[in-house]
């Protein structure tokens, strides 16, 4: 059977299983439809959150911005690991205790007042759609590749197997699915890594092969990559380019917006108890690092395998995968000195994004019209395809291409779920029934969810049909905006009772409108700004300028509460009630 | 506090379970920030002069020892927090 037809019936079965899960887990209350009737267990909510964390960006982009970036990425791997430490020991727990359905709920009640609930809505729902319109992106990818359907198709189709079960099931079937999204994920992930780590080291264990000897000599992997890196022109692949105060900034802006985010923090309003957050939380980070342990080996064989395939080979020699990526377009070959031969080394090949002229040249190559510069180097690879072309790189069978194209649809649409699911509920919890409807019926606050989910997902499908910039790096921007409003808000609440409503609500928008203003004034064309280190403010790129953003949330927050109305006696019970896991505190309000 | 002095003793242990807890989490804290930011990105120059089975010892921290803490940082969380309200007569389990 041929690699596509393995395909559509592996990313088939997959779909069809999460619609049976949807099926069978439908929502019949509010309650069920925003935490799953808080009552999953520890391990399978440490699962959901596993796959309703690992995004597109986790799956598909990740490895490929370690294969490229090598050390400089470790601000990921840190940054996206580390929040779950700050998520268990200063949130979660408390969160629970507090046990309401959203985030707006927490910080309108801690905060006595509507204008902060819809501040945080306001936060949330921007977060949410910078974050979701990676995920979109992500299935048009998968889809585009390996269903040989366009992008736009390919995002549709997403947009209706998500309808089915978000809609439908809420958080219930979301959490359902979620389960089974991340088995089908981390066994798409892992497969492919395990072979290719034995190809290349002989060990099977793919976090250990990468401090192992390559097979048939005495160097090791990392030594040997570093070594032909460098020749190429490149810095060595265990050496940053990046600022050490940049580094900083991004890991912490990264650990604490994924402490932040929403559709995270609100996965710990389904357990039990109090104890069960805590633990779950703890299982949610071991499989979450089951696959972010494995990417750096994924990373470092992928580059040391398509450098082995692409420099100084003939490019009418060379293996399919790299025309069948030419064909959508996220390879280009120039051949600059006209010798038929591909030459890898440092520096983009040409200038600006690959531009193909629609003819192909005397090799049978897509010819290009951009301005050819003077690095040596003529072949570009967009780093997205790196995880999804890996097993084709490295020779793998079609069953495995065809399995990793189920994992990275699953860890796309579980993410997108999660994040339409905290969307619609503030919404429809936040917005009409807490705010301006509070006389609305639970079944018509029900039917007003299911109505902002659809709503939502249609957005979100625009965003996914005209992406702005790719995966990784939008979904990047989302966490400094979380670790800039949101998370400081929270934890101001939870450990400062004397932090007040009018604190909190200008710590917030001082937060975002200070991370968001910066971000649009590098990222966005509008303003012309040049988006290197030398304009940044004290260094600091757009993606880690939520540590800033989170900072100047704090100072405001706290100068502000020091000269205005004291926290009410009710509000300081209510946290003492939060702060102990049993009910005999709260007896006392 | 006010309506607390009514039941001191009740007050008094919350007090004191809660100092406790935020002991014990700056503690973990601590280390959360050393393998990460410590021996991740601050010291990595130095760190990186030593091999750890192939893998320069900074660069290993920074892209496998960190996660492996994290994990471990949780867990030990998990257990004395179960230890602290046991001994407090808070606990939910």
């Amino acid at each position: 059977m041929d690699t596509q037809t393995l395909t559509y019936i592996f990313v088939g079965f997959s779909f069809a299983l999460y619609i049976g899960i949807a099926i069978w887990s439908r929502a019949g209350s509010t309650a069920e439809f925003y935490i799953a009737g808080g009552d999953v267990h520890p391990i399978a909510n440490g699962m959901a959150t596993a796959a309703d964390w690992m995004s597109a960006a986790s799956f598909i982009s990740m490895a490929g911005i370690i294969a490229f970036s090598g050390y400089d990425a470790s601000v990921y791997l840190m940054g996206w690991t580390g929040g779950y430490v700050l998520l268990a020991l200063l949130l979660a727990p408390y969160l629970r205790k507090f046990g309401q359905f959203t985030v707006p709920d927490f910080i309108g009640e801690r905060y006595y007042s509507k204008t902060a609930r819809v501040v945080a809505v306001i936060c949330l729902i921007i977060i949410s759609f910078t974050y979701i319109a990676g995920q979109m992106r992500g299935v048009g990818v998968v889809f585009s590749r390996f269903l040989e359907l366009p992008i736009e198709w390919g995002v549709i189709v997403g947009m209706g197997i998500v309808f089915f079960y978000a809609v439908l099931g809420g958080m219930k079937g979301i959490t359902y699915t979620q389960v089974a999204q991340y088995c089908v994920l981390i066994f798409a992930y892992l497969v492919p890594a395990v072979f290719i780590s034995i190809l290349i080291t002989g060990n099977p264990v793919p976090q250990l092969g990468l401090g192992s000897d390559v097979v048939g000599g005495d160097v090791s992997v990392l030594a040997q990559l570093d070594g032909a890196l460098v020749d190429l022109g490149f810095t060595a692949f265990t050496e940053g380019s990046k600022s050490k105060l940049d580094m900083f900034a991004i890991t912490l802006a990264l650990m604490v917006g994924t402490a932040g985010l929403p559709h995270v923090i609100v996965r710990f309003f389904t357990v039990p108890k109090v104890s069960d957050a805590r633990r779950s939380a703890g299982y949610a980070l071991v499989f979450i690092a089951l696959l972010y342990t494995t990417a750096p080996a994924v990373g470092a064989f992928a580059r040391l395998n398509y450098i082995h395939s692409v420099d100084q080979q003939s490019y009418a020699e060379a293996p399919g995968w790299v025309k069948t990526w030419e064909g959508i377009g996220l390879i280009a070959w120039m051949d600059k000195n006209d010798d038929g031969v591909i030459q890898y080394g440092a520096g983009a090949p040409f200038e600006g994004r690959a531009d193909y002229t629609g003819e192909t040249g005397p090799s049978g190559e897509r010819l290009l019209a951009n301005a050819p510069t003077d690095a040596a180097n003529e072949i570009v690879v967009d780093r997205d395809i790196m995880v999804l072309a890996n097993p084709e790189i490295a020779g793998l069978p079609g069953w495995v291409v065809a399995l990793v194209a189920a994992g990275g649809v699953a860890a796309a649409l579980s993410t997108a779920a999660g994040l339409l699911l905290v969307i619609s509920a503030s919404i429809s919890h936040d917005l009409l029934k807490k705010t301006f409807r509070p006389q609305i019926s639970e079944r018509a606050e029900l039917l007003a969810a299911r109505g902002s989910a659809a709503a939502a997902i249609v957005v979100a499908g625009y965003l996914g049909i005209n992406p702005p910039g790719f995966v990784a790096q939008v979904v990047a921007l989302a966490f400094g905006l979380a670790a800039s409003s949101l998370f400081p808000a929270i934890f101001m609440g939870i450990f400062f009772k004397a932090m007040n409503r009018e604190g909190a609500i200008a710590g917030m928008v001082a937060g975002i409108v200070f991370t968001l203003s910066y971000i649009i004034y590098f990222k966005s064309p509008w303003f012309g700004a040049v988006n290197n280190a030398d304009h940044w403010l004290f260094g600091i790129s757009p993606e880690g300028i939520g540590a800033v953003g989170m900072a100047v949330n704090f100072a405001v927050a706290a100068g502000v509460a020091r000269f205005t109305a004291k926290t009410p006696p009710g509000v300081r019970d209510m946290v003492d009630a939060i702060r102990i896991p049993t009910s005999v505190a709260a007896s006392e309000k | 506090m006010d309506r607390k002095s009514e039941q001191p003793e009740l007050a008094d242990k919350a007090k004191l379970y809660w100092r406790e807890n935020i002991k014990l989490v700056c503690g973990l804290l601590v280390v959360w920030f050393i393998v990460s930011f410590g021996a991740g990105i601050l010291f990595v120059d130095v760190l990186n002069k030593v091999q750890l089975g192939g893998v320069p010892l900074g660069f290993w921290f920074a892209q496998q020892g960190s996660i492996l803490v994290f994990v471990v940082l949780i867990f030990v969380y998990v257990g004395r927090m179960r230890a602290i309200e046991k001994r407090f007569g808070v606990s939910d389990e």
